[in-house]
């Protein structure tokens, strides 16, 4: 059938759908829905790890090939150093922006490294907000409350506390460098109600708060003359006798080239992992998002945490096909617009939290309320035209200019037609397990944002990953510079190699695959 | 599974159709399926791409890209992810423009809007020729922006710029050698750093948590088992 003719029970349930109010799910009731709809309870998509730090741990099949993956690096390869430095900082999403201005600014040498260019990351395309407990009638404690409930009370508590309280801090300094956060009429910061937070703690600039913090960190960056190595991926880290880190090899893309860069610490903001397409998924993340950090980390004898559970935004665009796994945001939901079956009925309070929205979706859909399209998608209703008809003509493409332009450019006026929507592979919650100076249990080696693991416990609430990168960020930046004075720099070899080698090796060679894997293999070879 | 349910499937005539159709990539042609985005085309035309993609939703300006709809003489620009290839269309990505960015330590700025032609003194020479405007796959008036940012207000063009990814194409078109986008990324930090009211809340809570207002909360909290705290949250609506 037409997409119109479909919608159109959309606009007709529409006033009787906003006189009713929906309660959200009993924990017994959410829980019995996790279990049954969630990806992360398919069990088939999950494997132990053979070796390794978490050897028996369980992780998607996708993930656990690259964690056993092989090194690129020989045994005996050649690590003259290229570059000297106190703190190399790999990744140049928030989180290696944060490190990297906060060591910097501590009087550290700085190389940042990343493979794609300086912001190219899913900061960048961080829409919702900011969660920062600046409200009168908030706190940090109640930030810490609504985080663990949201986690699953999985979140560790140190990183947590850490968190929240550095939160308003961060919000000064991001002011300090320009960011222009919305206001209130009374100068104020803006708050909004985020999905899962019981008060409206989200700082916003419009739809695009990743993107506006991101041109200010990059600016900034640059301003500060810090030492930039772009296309230039990490594909190993180097030790010392000890096993603490001492630097990294990376490869330049464009001319294929090894670098060595010998750095007293070394601070991973490699991001996540939704490139892998883990279970088949369709993803909101950038092209870059492949776990490289984790397989890094990994071999070097760090530890993961969480890695068998991962968030699915509840609204990844099914339609049109050119939009497929990008993100509808939150923020559609957090100002009213529900979510609509094929019958017409709502059938979740929308501002749960994702993971319960999710599988929500999900049941929809199996049991038979969604909508398909011709390419084999499924999905629901997102009734964004409810928005205006809530606030009033224009609100839209007032509060949510990206999302407009975004549909704009296929021909869909959200503001009059609802969009399809189905989970899309968003947010790794797990990672690198740190603690909250952002350090691993390998000497020197530092994990920050995404890639670390902890914090979030076993589902992020909307809104916390910008305050994460911002401030694990500046936690390993400072730490990392305030070492490197009185030390010395250690010897580079690749000796934890050898015994990852072995391992593998007595697992048949482990999963026969190379890792990093750098870019996801989307070229077609035929 | 999925039940089978022939009513609620919407009919994509662009799916339907399978259609291929011949784009032109740099120069060269290629049959490739109509509708998918640039990027895509670029992926199915068998080309590694390291340079010229970056979140891939639109918001990093990585994939700035010229391209030409087929008999039409006029070349427009787009990003290369968010646009869907139509036969006879020709494409290019637009190689990195060496711009000049000015350095400055924006906290440190004693007279923002003066300081603007100091760091930027090309951007007063605009000509008005608009092509930068014309150039904006974001849809931002340049131009306006570029001369608002000259006659000092700051306010509007942070608020005009917030669409901006930096793709940065409205600088190779610039006759008067301006770089709009980083301009207005001055011009927009200047704004919010300096001529943006101090939220008082703010301070008050830094203060706050200075003070340990939250220390006799934070100790019951902490102290609490798995039970007690998940009772605790359970409260919490």
């Amino acid at each position: 059938m037409d997409i119109h003719a479909l919608q159109q029970i959309v606009h007709r349930t529409r006033d009787a759908r906003r006189k009713q109010t929906l309660p959200k799910f009993s924990p017994a009731d959410c829980d019995q829905l996790l279990h049954k709809y969630h990806p992360d309870f398919r069990e088939r998509a999950y494997r132990p790890l053979r070796f390794g730090p978490n050897d028996g741990d369980k992780t998607v099949v996708e993930l656990a090939t690259l964690l056993e993956g092989d090194s690129p690096i020989a045994d005996e390869f050649d690590l003259t150093a290229d570059y000297t430095t106190d703190v190399l900082v790999v990744g140049g999403g928030g989180a290696g922006c944060a490190a990297a201005l906060h060591a910097h600014g501590a009087g550290a040498k700085v190389i940042l490294a990343t493979k794609l260019r300086l912001g190219d990351s899913n900061s960048v395309m961080a829409q919702g907000g900011m969660q920062i407990s600046v409200a009168p009638e908030d706190s940090p404690v109640t930030h810490f409350v609504d985080t663990l409930k949201g986690g699953h009370m999985q979140n560790d508590h140190q990183l947590l506390k850490v968190m929240v309280e550095e939160g308003p801090s961060i919000a000064k300094w991001l002011l300090s460098l320009g960011v222009l956060f919305d206001r209130d009429g009374d100068g104020n910061l803006h708050v909004k109600k985020g999905g899962g937070s019981s008060k409206p703690r989200l700082l916003t600039c419009s739809d695009y708060t990743g993107l506006e913090i991101m041109r200010v960190l990059k600016d900034e960056v640059l301003n500060q003359n810090i030492q930039l190595l772009e296309f230039c991926a990490a594909v190993e880290l180097t030790s010392d006798e000890k096993g603490s880190c001492t630097g990294a090899i990376l490869k330049d893309l464009d001319n294929h080239r090894h670098i060595v860069v010998a750095a007293k610490s070394v601070i991973l903001a490699t991001g996540g992992i939704g490139r892998l397409h883990i279970q088949g998924f369709p993803t909101s993340n950038h092209y870059g998002a492949t776990g490289d950090g984790l397989c890094l980390a990994y071999r070097l004898g760090a530890k993961l945490m969480h890695i068998d559970t991962f968030q699915y935004h509840p609204s990844g665009a099914v339609y049109p096909e050119q939009l497929i796994g990008a993100l509808v945001t939150e923020g559609i939901r957090s100002e009213g617009g529900h979510l609509v079956n094929a019958k017409g009925e709502r059938f979740v309070n929308e501002l749960d939290t994702r993971d319960v929205v999710s599988s929500s979706i999900i049941r929809e859909c199996e049991e038979g309320r969604g909508i398909r399209t011709m390419s084999g998608r499924i999905g629901v209703w997102l009734d964004t035209p409810l928005i205006d008809a809530e606030h009033g003509p224009g609100t839209l493409e007032k509060h949510f200019p990206a999302m407009m332009l975004q549909f704009e450019r296929f021909g869909i006026d959200i503001s009059k037609d609802p969009v399809l929507i189905y989970p899309t592979l968003h947010y790794q919650n797990g990672g690198v397990k740190i603690d909250t100076n952002s350090e691993t249990n390998v000497r020197n080696l530092f994990v920050a944002g995404e890639a670390s693991g902890g914090l979030h416990g076993r589902n992020r609430l909307m809104g916390n990953s910008l305050l994460d990168l911002m401030v694990f960020g500046k936690r390993s930046g400072l730490t990392a510079a305030a070492r490197a004075a009185a030390m010395p720099q250690g010897k580079l070899t690749v000796g934890h190699l050898k015994g990852f080698r072995a391992e593998a090796k007595k697992h048949g060679s482990a999963s026969g695959v190379v890792s990093p894997m750098i870019l996801p293999a989307y070229t077609r070879k035929e | 599974m999925a039940q089978e349910d022939k009513e609620n499937i919407i009919d994509q005539p662009e799916v339907l159709r399978h259609k291929m159709i011949t784009i032109e990539i740099a120069g060269k042609k290629y049959e490739v399926p109509e509708g998918i985005t640039i990027i895509k085309a670029l992926w199915y035309s068998g080309q590694e791409v390291v340079r010229g993609a970056g979140c891939l939703g639109g918001f990093c300006g990585a994939c700035a890209a010229y391209y030409r709809t087929k008999d039409d003489p006029k070349v427009r620009t787009c990003l290369a992810c968010q646009m869907a290839v139509q036969d006879g269309m020709s494409i290019t990505m637009m190689p990195p423009f060496p711009a000049r960015k000015a350095t400055y330590d924006i906290q440190t700025l004693k007279d923002p809007k003066q300081d603007l032609f100091n760091l930027y003194p090309e951007a007063p020479l605009c000509r008005n020729c608009n092509a930068c405007t014309e150039a904006c796959p974001q849809q931002i008036d340049v131009r306006e922006g570029v001369w608002k940012a000259v006659f000092g207000d700051f306010k509007s063009v942070s608020e005009m710029f917030m669409d901006c990814v930096m793709c940065g194409m409205c600088t190779p078109v610039c006759i008067a050698d301006i770089a709009p986008n980083l301009v207005a990324l001055y011009v927009s930090r200047a704004q919010g750093a300096h001529f943006t009211e101090k939220p008082l809340g703010l301070d008050t809570r830094i203060k706050e948590i200075q003070d340990g207002r939250f220390n006799d909360e934070w100790a019951e909290i902490l102290k609490m088992t798995e039970k007690e705290l998940a009772d605790h949250c359970a409260t919490v609506k």
